[in-house]
C-alpha cells in the first residue's frame, strides 16, 4: 500500500507518480516545523549526513544544510576546494574515507551526471543527488512541483513551460519528469542553440517564441541563463537574450490569465527575468527557497526510514 | 471525563487541551465543548503528531502521512491535558511530552485517555481514564469516532 523511496534519491527519472506524491505530502508537515519557536524536531538524531559539494552552491547546500539540522542530524560540509579532492582523490575513494568514519547519508552535488548514481552503487550510505552535471536536480524539480501544488491546488493539466537554457539545465530534466508524471503538460521555450535535440520526444512542447509560450501556460518556470554561456556563442548578447527572450510585464500582460513566475535562482535581474516580474504578484520565488527546507526534510525523512522489512515485523507487535 | 479534565485543572483558566493524531484530537474536541458547555468558557485545543519524536523510525519505517501539529497558544504556565485514545506502551505519551517541551514550559501536564490497555513499557499513567481493559500482547484495542469513521465504537481484536 505504501510507497517506499529505496536507498538512494538520484533523479525523478526512476520515481513512480505515487513515490513523487508521497514525498509532497510528506513535506506538508515539515512546513510547520519551520515556524516553531524551536525549529527542530528530533526524528534523525544521531544521524550523521555529510554534504560532498565539488560544485559550487549557496541556496541549495544551505537549504540541505537547514533541513538536515532541523531533524535533528549531525552535519559535516566538504567542499572539493580545501578538500584532499584538489590533491586528486578519486570520487570513490573519498566517499570511502567518509563512510570509514560512519556515516550514514551522502547529499553530492558533482560536474558529472550520473556521479550521485555511481556513488549509491558503491557505497551502503543513503545518497541524495543535489545536483549532477547536466543530468539531474531533483530535490529542486520536487520543490517546484510543491510550490506549484500549493499555488494552483493541482498539478493534473496544468500548462507549465520552461523557459531559457534547457540544454545545460539539469532543474529543466528533472522539472520535465516530475511534472510529465504528476499528469501536466510540459512546454519548453528558448533559442534553438540552448534546445536538446530531440526535447519533443520527452512529450514536451516546443516554443520558438516567448510571446507564444506565455499564452499557453499557466506557470513560467525561467531558468537560469548561465553567463558562461555567451562567452561560447550559445547568444549574442545578454541583451540581445533580454529582448527577445526576456520574461517582461508588457510580455505578461497580453496573457489572457494570471501566469505564475518561478526561478531556481540564481537570477539575472534584466536578462532571463525583469525585476518587475521576479518582484511582482505573482511571482512564488520565495515561496519555492521556503518550500525547500521542506521538501529536503522530507526526503531525508523517507530515506532514513525505508526499511520495509522491518517495518512489518514492527507492525506486528506495536500498538 | 470532561468533568474530571475540569475538576483535574481546579476550573479552566488554565486549560489547554492537546489531542495526539488522529483520533485523540477528535476526543479532545469533544472533551472541550463538553466543557464549555458546562462552564460557559473557551477551552483552548491544539493538536499534536509525535510522528518526528518516534524512538523507532528505523523499525517502524515512515508513516506514510505526518498528520498536522498546531498549538493554539503558548504553553508556558498553562495546565495542559493531553488527550488521546488508547494507553498502552506508554511511548507515544513519552513522545508527546518531548515534543510539548520544545513548545514551551507548562506548570502541569497531565494525561487523559479514553482506554487504557495496560501492558506499560514505560513508567507512566493516565489521571483521567474512561475505561479501563485488560488486554494480552496479542490483541488490538480500536477506537473509532464519528467525525472520522462514521460512528462511536471501541473494539478489542484478537
Amino acid at each position: 500500500m505504501t510507497a517506499t523511496l529505496g536507498k538512494d534519491l538520484v533523479g525523478l527519472e526512476h520515481l513512480t507518480p505515487e513515490q513523487i506524491r508521497l514525498i509532497l505530502d510528506t513535506a506538508e508537515p515539515f512546513k510547520e516545523v519551520s515556524e516553531r519557536p524551536i525549529k527542530k524536531v528530533p526524528a534523525l538524531r544521531g544521524k550523521t549526513i555529510v554534504n560532498l559539494f565539488f560544485e559550487a552552491s549557496t541556496r541549495t547546500r544551505i537549504s540541505f544544510e537547514f533541513a538536515e539540522k532541523r531533524l535533528s542530524a549531525d552535519t559535516v560540509n566538504v567542499a572539493a576546494t580545501g578538500s584532499s579532492v584538489s590533491k586528486g582523490e578519486t570520487l570513490v575513494d573519498t566517499a570511502k574515507n567518509l563512510e570509514a568514519m560512519r556515516i550514514d547519508m551522502v547529499v553530492i552535488r558533482h560536474p558529472s551526471s550520473g556521479a550521485a548514481e555511481f556513488l549509491g552503487q558503491r557505497i551502503r550510505s543513503n545518497v541524495v543527488n543535489a545536483g549532477d552535471g547536466k543530468h539531474e536536480h531533483p530535490t529542486q524539480a520536487l520543490l517546484d512541483l510543491l510550490t506549484i501544488r500549493d499555488k494552483h491546488g493541482r498539478i493534473e493539466g496544468l500548462k507549465v513551460c520552461l523557459v531559457g537554457d534547457v540544454l545545460h539545465s539539469r532543474v529543466a530534466r528533472s522539472n520535465i519528469w516530475g511534472l510529465t508524471k504528476l499528469g501536466a503538460q510540459v512546454g519548453v521555450c528558448g533559442p534553438y542553440t540552448l534546445m536538446p535535440r530531440g526535447i519533443e520526444e520527452l512529450g514536451v512542447k516546443f516554443f520558438p517564441r516567448i510571446e507564444d509560450a506565455i499564452e499557453w501556460a499557466d506557470v513560467l518556470n525561467v531558468l537560469r541563463l548561465q553567463l558562461e554561456r555567451m562567452e561560447k556563442g550559445f547568444i549574442p548578447s545578454l541583451r540581445e537574450y533580454y529582448r527577445v527572450w526576456g520574461v517582461t510585464p508588457e510580455r505578461l500582460e497580453r496573457s489572457p490569465r494570471p501566469v505564475t513566475i518561478m526561478h531556481p535562482g540564481p537570477m539575472n535581474r534584466g536578462v532571463e527575468i525583469d525585476s518587475r516580474v521576479a518582484d511582482g504578484p505573482h511571482s512564488v520565488i520565495l515561496d519555492q527557497v521556503t518550500n525547500g527546507v521542506a521538501v529536503r526534510m522530507a526526503v531525508l525523512y523517507l530515506l532514513a526510514g525505508g526499511r520495509p522489512e522491518l517495518a512489518d515485523a514492527a507492525k506486528r507487535g506495536a500498538e | 471525563m470532561a468533568v474530571e479534565v475540569a475538576e483535574l485543572t481546579h476550573g479552566t483558566a488554565d486549560l489547554v487541551l492537546i489531542g495526539i493524531q488522529r483520533r485523540g484530537v477528535e476526543l479532545a474536541e469533544r472533551i472541550a465543548k463538553l466543557i464549555e458547555k458546562d462552564e460557559g468558557v473557551t477551552v483552548p485545543r491544539g493538536a499534536l503528531d509525535i510522528t518526528l519524536y518516534r524512538d523507532d523510525l528505523e523499525t517502524v519505517g515512515p508513516k506514510p502521512v505526518i498528520g498536522e501539529t498546531h498549538l493554539p497558544v503558548d504553553l508556558t504556565g498553562k495546565h495542559a491535558v493531553i488527550v488521546d485514545d488508547v494507553l498502552y506502551t506508554g511511548r507515544t505519551v513519552r513522545a508527546a511530552l518531548d515534543e510539548l517541551a520544545d513548545f514551551g514550559r507548562p506548570k502541569r501536564i497531565s494525561l487523559c485517555v479514553l482506554v487504557d490497555r495496560g501492558g506499560r513499557e514505560l513508567p507512566i499513567q493516565a489521571d483521567v481514564i474512561g475505561q479501563k481493559v485488560k488486554t494480552g500482547p496479542g490483541e488490538r484495542v480500536e477506537v473509532q469516532v464519528e467525525e472520522l469513521d462514521g460512528h462511536d465504537q471501541v473494539d478489542l481484536v484478537r
